[in-house]
């Protein structure tokens, strides 16, 4: 009984090795031919008839889906191999070594084709542009003191805080439970939605107040973000539950523009 | 007549599009050509170019998945992005008025065609040190921040380097390793 336990562990331990082996090969560029996919095939197959537990399946599962990306990898390398563009990354670094700065620099002008591009002010916006600038009030003023007023000490209510806007009326977790919902609602089958189908709303303040709830939705592991760059086109699209990405995976931040003018565009349909 | 003015027209359009800039990143995609100009926006498009070779320019196509499409089809070509980039090369004096040093450009180059030979991806760490080799160490990263904020390269959360838009819009790649392994300067 015990050596057959003695086996298991022994067994998942290779298996553990083949799976880390070829997360480096994916994660570091090594080269895929490093692996012999025979051997572990022969270790998988090895193994196969002691796995009884989930988890065990589990683990031999993970090794052959990681063998799997492997031989992508290898397939993706001939295929390049076969390519005109091809070459011997040695060869390649070699001549870059013996290549002086300046015929290095030459020679990429040669096939370097910049794009043209123009970055315009529009009559609109200069228009905009001298209203804001007539109506500015001169330093020397904007940064005089406000002499404060003397106030009595007194108690305040619940009730005035939420009016000032200093408390909210629902707790923020409840609110961002409840956004969430309506976002797996707005969702439906489709799996995502567009983030200005979402986030747009009839003010302004509103769409606000809708872009930051979703930064928290994302944030927080309630929901993520598709981004196509291509197309410039945001989707967000809900977990079912919510799945906690610190620690996990390096965490990106993705800038969303929200301003007045992409509100206006959206709301006259012109959002792609 | 009539046609010939319904292609100027939309030439003008074109033009109007093509340069300035609309979008947070340049270029225009197929689809947004074709709600501007309509579906023979493609024939436009061929007419412009041929307009902008006289000026040493031209419009430049980048097909989805960095393929080279020799007869595109409508939904290729929808799915493409187009530019206007120069059509022949720039001069080191040029350079200069672009804000380009020639280090800069060296290690471009560097480190582009370092990350062709790799398949399209390469450590970070394994570019940068080829780029020390050419550029003192304290420009490197500044250099390589730079080449990534440009839009050249891209880096992903393992810090692996890739080729990104602007590479596939501005620079022939196959003529670069060419013209590199075609090179006979050895100063051993």
């Amino acid at each position: 009984m015990s050596s057959k336990r003695h086996r298991k562990k022994l067994g998942s331990e290779r298996l553990q090795r083949v799976i880390d082996l070829c997360k480096s090969i994916e994660e570091r560029s090594l080269d895929p031919f490093i692996v012999d996919v025979d051997d572990i095939l022969m270790v998988v197959r090895e193994y196969f008839p002691e796995w009884e537990l989930p988890e065990e399946l589990c683990l031999d599962a993970e090794a052959i889906h990681k063998l799997a990306s492997v031989i992508k990898l290898q397939s993706d390398w001939v295929k390049h191999q076969s390519t005109s563009l091809y070459t011997d990354p040695f060869l390649l670094e070699e001549k870059i070594r013996r290549l002086s700065k300046e015929e290095l620099a030459n020679l990429f002008l040669e096939v370097w084709h910049p794009i043209v591009e123009l970055e315009q002010i529009s009559s609109h916006s200069l228009a905009e542009a001298i209203k804001y600038w007539q109506s500015l009030l001169p330093i020397s003023e904007r940064w005089l003191k406000t002499s404060s007023l003397e106030t009595e000490t007194g108690a305040t209510t619940r009730e005035e805080l939420i009016k000032q806007r200093i408390l909210a009326e629902k707790a923020f977790s409840e609110e961002l439970e409840m956004f969430w919902e309506e976002l797996k609602q707005k969702v439906g089958d489709a799996g995502k939605i567009r983030y200005w189908d979402f986030v747009g709303a009839d003010m302004y303040s509103e769409t606000i107040k809708r872009a930051y709830m979703t930064s928290f939705l994302v944030t927080y592991g309630y929901a993520t973000l598709e981004v196509h760059r291509l197309e410039e086109e945001i989707f967000i699209k809900p977990f079912e539950k919510p799945a906690s990405m610190i620690g996990k995976k390096q965490l990106i931040s993705i800038p969303v523009s929200v301003s007045v003018e992409e509100w206006m565009k959206w709301k006259r349909g012109e959002q792609d | 007549m009539r046609r010939k003015a319904y292609y100027v027209r939309k030439i003008k359009r074109a033009t109007h599009l093509l340069f300035y800039r609309h979008h947070r990143k340049p270029g225009v995609m197929g689809w947004e050509l074709g709600r501007r100009l309509g579906s023979d926006y493609p024939k436009v498009i061929g007419i412009l170019d041929g307009y902008l070779e006289k000026l040493d320019l031209q419009v430049k196509t980048v097909f989805e998945g960095e393929k080279t499409v020799e007869k595109p089809t409508a939904q290729q070509l929808d799915k493409a992005r187009f530019y206007i980039t120069l059509r022949g090369g720039l001069t080191p004096k040029e350079t200069k008025m672009m804000g380009w040093r020639i280090d800069d450009i060296a290690g471009l180059a560097t480190a582009i065609s370092c990350i062709i030979s790799k398949k399209g991806k390469a450590p970070r760490e394994e570019v940068e040190d080829l780029l020390r080799k050419k550029l003192p160490g304290w420009r490197v990263d500044t250099n390589m921040n730079r080449y990534i904020q440009s839009g050249y390269l891209a880096e992903d959360e393992n810090k692996q380097l890739y080729l990104d838009w602007r590479t596939r819009a501005e620079i022939d790649q196959k003529a670069l390793v060419d013209l590199l392994l075609g090179t006979e300067s050895w100063k051993a």
